[in-house]
């Protein structure tokens, strides 16, 4: 957790510069999203932690906030690196 | 830093250079002229395993990176540019099942598409719905353990002789993405001709009326609609755009530097003219930064770096440009015989006016790269703060 969650800020902060993003906080309710943002998100969750997202995980829900993408991280992590 | 291709992909790129110029360059203003790709050449291309360049060994494919991917589309692109839409259309199917199929999608399909015995187009557009992909009206619903689909789909590149559609529609107001076979009942294809530019594609308006698919072709999942199957296919979509107009820009200069050797007026040659040299100046030059641009996205795609995005979308944009611009002044140099059809430097023009509608329009690209450039320049700006 303590390693995932600075990251993703870290990336998420280049779409939102000037706002401070809470950890639960929905980044699609920001009005800025479109399916390149998407495509992007994906890729650098896959690049960044070295996991693959599968089909069934392509659900908006894990990647509405910081904590979601987080959760949904260590739970493919945990999966696929087992 | 240094900034070179390794030498397998030179290799290939030669290799791919040697069967342009024989099997498909003589013929490309034949195929132009009769609005025609005949069968022997898509089986030679099959055979050279083009069609199954991004598909895994493990699948009967080449398994290109996508740098080497990139040098394909250019040497094809420079040769014919009807053809290489072939290679964009099917790769993006392809690639759709790749990497959104299941395990059973994968296996019935994969190895098909990269043998060429079948053929992949993708169905997107409609007559209503061009740059705004997401207002297309083909609809589907669950009817028992099928799928029927209802709409139409326009300028779908090879639609014409197409096996297998990659057909994206609503479905409970979630875009998504089926596969639909050619013998579909319901399903009907209506050549489209006389287009201005990459005229021998075999464009089609394709027809669905109650066309029933099994469940199982469900492409991903609808979680992000448009997103996850359509966004990435598009993105290999723009890149092999971008580099095929690398192709034609390419092209143009060579012709270009051809003509203006022989070619005498006021008792010099050509190039030896000065206005002719300031116009083969900016080919050459925007051409290298059109290469440059492909390959640094492609090499972003190699490396599966998020950045590859946008980077896709400023190579396909100056490309494209580049592309127009370089035949533009291609024609402007051939003069006359410029605007016969007894050189290629007019077909070069009338594809490259394409390359600035598809995969993304040079005004849309226009809106994106701006929108692009201020979050960067808003993240500079914080972090000097």
């Amino acid at each position: 957790m303590e390693s995932i969650r600075p990251k993703i800020i870290a990336f998420l902060t280049k779409f939102f510069p000037t706002v401070e993003l809470a950890d639960d906080q929905d980044i699609f309710a920001l009005g800025f999203v479109n399916s390149l943002f998407a495509m992007q998100l994906v890729l650098f969750v896959e690049k960044e932690f070295g996991i693959a997202i599968e089909n069934e995980d392509l659900d908006i829900d894990n990647f509405r906030s910081i904590q979601a993408i987080t959760e949904l991280v260590e739970r493919t992590a945990s999966v696929q690196n087992a | 830093m240094k900034i070179e291709l390794t030498e397998k992909q030179t290799q290939e790129r030669q290799a791919f250079q040697t069967f342009v110029q024989r099997a498909i360059s003589p013929y490309a203003d034949g195929y132009d002229e009769e609005e025609y790709t005949p069968p022997e050449i898509i089986w030679e291309i099959a055979q050279q395993g083009y069609l199954g360049a991004l598909i895994p060994t493990e699948y009967e494919g080449r398994g290109l990176d996508m740098v080497t991917f990139g040098l394909l589309n250019e040497e094809l692109g420079r040769g014919c540019s009807s053809i290489r839409s072939l290679l964009t259309v099917h790769s993006m199917v392809s690639h759709a099942i790749l990497r959104w199929g299941n395990k059973q999608q994968k296996n019935a399909w994969l190895p098909r598409l990269a043998t060429g015995s079948v053929i992949g187009a993708f169905g997107l557009s409609e007559p209503g719905a061009g740059s705004d992909a997401g207002s297309i009206t083909t609809t589907a619903h669950l009817d028992g353990d099928s799928y029927v689909l209802n709409g139409i789909k326009k300028w779908t590149t090879y639609g014409q002789i197409a096996d297998l559609f990659l057909i994206f529609a609503q479905l409970d107001g979630k875009i998504s993405a089926f596969l639909l076979e050619r013998n579909t009942p319901g399903f009907s294809a209506q050549p489209i001709k006389g287009m201005l530019g990459t005229r021998a594609s075999m464009l089609a308006e394709l027809h669905l009326q109650d066309c029933r698919v099994p469940k199982a072709n469900l492409v991903g999942w609808r979680g992000f609609g448009l997103a996850a199957v359509a966004t990435s296919c598009l993105d290999i979509g723009r890149y092999s755009v971008a580099c095929g107009s690398v192709g034609i820009a390419q092209a143009c200069l060579d012709a270009s530097l051809a003509y203006t050797s022989t070619r005498q007026q006021f008792g010099s040659y050509l190039k030896d003219h000065q206005l002719i040299q300031r116009m083969v100046t900016e080919m050459l030059v925007n051409v290298k930064a059109a290469r440059m641009l492909c390959l640094h996205a492609g090499a972003l795609k190699d490396q599966g770096d998020p950045d590859t995005i946008m980077e896709t979308w400023i190579a396909k944009y100056f490309a494209s440009k580049t592309a127009t611009q370089a035949a533009q002044d291609a024609v402007q140099i051939h003069g006359a015989n410029g605007c016969s059809s007894a050189y290629p430097v007019q077909r070069y023009l009338r594809d490259s006016r394409v390359m600035e509608i598809i995969e993304g329009s040079t005004q849309i690209q226009q809106i994106q790269i701006a929108r692009y450039g201020y979050e960067r320049m808003e993240k500079h700006d914080r972090s000097a703060s």
